[in-house]
């Protein structure tokens, strides 16, 4: 059965824009005008949207260090986005933050996270608020398979089960913990069957295939909107760059990346499935294509030309009141 | 004498202390890398900033170990494989993790041989990357030598350039305590003359970089390397110091600080991390219960505001002391003293 049209669209158009923000960071990164280390999503944009399409603005998550695709999906203004990444002072953290530390309560985004295994907690709080205040609202914790093997990442799946708290574990298995394999570092290497292990239903999906995503998610997401406590999906899914920009990635296969961008490109697998289906007509995503290169391109011309913070803004904001 | 970095300096000392001694050992996430890669490439990392590259083609996989991301289980593994008689070397990557693990350091490690009695050791090595100035904002980019050079039972190493990180290294891996040894990030790159073998340095034994007479500057790791800029900019209104480098911040060679008081009368402290509780506030606080009287003039310490560590450029320069706001520092100093005799 089709999804609705408005919401095949807005889906493609947040994958797309998730995937031109990163390709296009990618090339802005090489001029060294962006400051610090950056950590592109690109490859697993199916999984933040087929996840997030299910929220509201009430709705919480929390991300990781390679959030940009968690902030987009989540509805973070994409040029606010691309300011604090150029640490400008009308970015959405004012350039205090940067790409690792991009956050915006008023859409639900807990933060971004440089600690690998931060987040997980912090979305189990949000969910006891979720569980406190009875509208049906949940928290999702976004993490890799780097954070299956966190010590807080257990603490936080045994207490959302303990409370019963309406929390999503989202687990995006891309392969690599930084440098190093799943297949190594991930014990038994199969990150829903920990999950189960602390009394919570999981799922495993095609993270490449949207409506996998998107379809696992609805499943588990009905029960914790009940009341039905937390549940854990675990997407298998793939990077096209390497940990962070710069990463000469030594530790992949030469044509592993080429391979993957062939076989598990999901703008590609989506844009197949809706056009076999007769669902959405070719021109109507080339129009969304051309949409997103301009909103993209406006956001980096913007960038480049802001102004960066004042020196009086090193001060600021460390404390509400002191 | 041969240039090398900071970075192969440290790699050099870990491939001296593992050829000579079975018993150390190196564990952290990446110290290879490529474990369960697909090209099967192993030392595909040799850590991310390549301290550890080639110690696991010649010293194996029991001994060069690639962890998960689990920093508690990294450290804690450490404390007891030194309980068991090893001596790891553990990677933590970012000084910061510290906070992901800390129970392991300031419950554990460091307070073992004291609460059985002194029945035990507990020789580990953390390394750890510090400092700001390469815009990885908040959570990793801070200098954290402070927080454990509070607990009794750490020793704190932050070696300000690659002579030093070499000696220091040795020093630290056939220590008895646990020690943390902080390396600036971005020192790693940065050349100095290193010997090839083995040479250790003492811990508790400041450094005297230069000697001058107007005034005592200690400088805590990269901010030696500013302070000795500032100092070249002064040199020529024929101002001059003694720079120290305390090397190690626990235990803390106080002794030098106060002889050099003796002669300079002007102390001017200049530390990568904020005020408060910092290492700066701890010797300023030793300075003036033990040598009040040599004074001449109130301390100055210049450190970074009580701010996180910011992101953007213009802030991060803001935020870091460089060898201008030194230079200054002392300027203005050195005037008001004057002034005020």
């Amino acid at each position: 059965m089709s999804l609705p049209r408005d919401l095949l669209l807005r889906a493609y158009r947040q994958m797309k824009t998730i995937r031109e923000f990163e390709e296009r960071l990618h090339v802005e990164i090489q001029t060294g005008e962006i400051p610090g280390f950056t950590h592109l999503y690109s490859g697993q944009e199916a999984v933040a949207v087929g996840v997030c399409e299910h929220l509201s603005d009430q709705d919480w998550i929390a991300s990781t260090h390679r959030g940009h695709g968690h902030c987009i999906a989540k509805g973070c203004d994409v040029e606010g986005m691309m300011l604090e990444i150029y640490g400008r002072r009308e970015g959405l953290c004012k350039g205090k933050g940067g790409s690792m530390h991009i956050a915006d309560m008023t859409k639900g985004m807990l933060g971004a996270n440089a600690i690998v295994g931060g987040g997980p907690p912090i979305a189990v709080g949000a969910g006891i608020a979720c569980k406190i205040a009875k509208r049906g609202n949940v928290s999702v914790a976004f993490g890799g398979d780097g954070s299956a093997n966190q010590g807080t990442v257990f603490e936080a799946m045994n207490l959302a089960v303990v409370l019963r708290a309406p929390v999503i574990f989202v687990f995006e298995n891309n392969g690599y913990s930084e440098h190093t394999g799943a297949s190594y570092a991930v014990g038994s290497g199969d990150i829903a069957g920990r999950a189960r292990g602390f009394g919570m239903p999981a799922e495993t999906c095609d993270g490449s295939d949207f409506f996998a995503v998107y379809d696992a998610m609805a499943k588990l997401l009905k029960a914790a909107r009940a009341g039905g406590g937390p549940a854990t999906l675990e997407a298998k899914t793939t990077r096209f760059f390497g940990h962070f920009e710069g990463d000469p990635m030594l530790y992949r296969a030469k044509d592993e990346v080429a391979r993957h961008r062939e076989q598990m490109d999901c703008l590609r697998i989506f844009r197949d499935r809706v056009g076999k289906e007769g669902w959405l007509q070719s021109a109507e995503l080339d129009a969304i294509d051309a949409e997103v290169m301009a909103l993209i391109d406006s956001s980096v011309t913007k960038s480049r030309a802001a102004a960066p913070p004042s020196a009086a803004d090193l001060l600021t904001d460390v404390y509400v009141s002191y | 004498m041969r240039q090398i970095s900071m970075r192969d300096a440290i790699n050099e000392a870990l491939h001296l202390e593992m050829a000579r001694d079975p018993r150390v050992i190196v564990l952290g996430e990446d110290v290879s890398g490529g474990a369960g890669g697909t090209s099967g490439q192993r030392d595909a990392a040799g850590g991310v900033f390549g301290v550890t590259k080639g110690l696991l083609p010649k010293f194996g996989e029991d001994r060069v170990i690639d962890t998960p991301i689990s920093e508690s289980a990294i450290i804690g593994a450490a404390n007891g494989a030194a309980l068991a008689g090893l001596r790891p070397v553990a990677e933590l990557m970012f000084a910061d993790f510290l906070g992901v693990c800390f129970d392991q350091v300031f419950n554990q490690a460091a307070k073992f041989r004291y609460m059985f009695g002194g029945k035990t050791s507990c020789p580990i090595v953390i390394r750890a990357a510090t400092g700001a100035g390469m815009n990885m904002g908040a959570q990793h980019s801070q200098s954290m030598y402070a927080m454990v050079t509070g607990v009794p039972g750490l020793k704190v190493v932050v070696p300000s350039n690659a002579y030093d990180a070499k000696g220091l290294m040795l020093t630290a891996i056939r220590d008895d305590d646990p020690v943390i040894f902080f390396e600036h990030k971005a020192l790693y790159p940065r050349k100095s003359a290193v010997p090839e073998g083995d040479y250790t340095l003492p811990f508790g034994e400041a450094n005297l970089v230069r000697e001058g007479e107007h005034v005592t500057v200690v400088a805590i790791g990269r901010m030696v390397s500013f302070a000795e800029k500032a100092l070249d900019a002064l040199a020529g209104d024929g101002i001059t110091a003694d720079l120290l480098d305390p090397r190690t911040l626990s235990p803390l060679d106080d002794e030098t600080i106060y002889e050099s008081l003796d002669n300079t009368g002007h102390l001017v402290i200049i530390d990568e991390s904020p005020p408060r509780c910092s290492v700066a506030a701890d010797i300023a606080g030793l300075v003036a219960s033990n040598a009040f009287h040599a004074l001449k003039a109130p301390i100055v310490q210049l450190t970074p505001p009580h701010t996180p560590v910011p992101f953007a450029r213009e802030l991060e320069r803001a935020y870091v002391p460089g060898p201008q706001s030194i230079e200054a520092a002392i300027r203005k100093m050195l005037k008001e003293s004057r002034a005020a005799s």
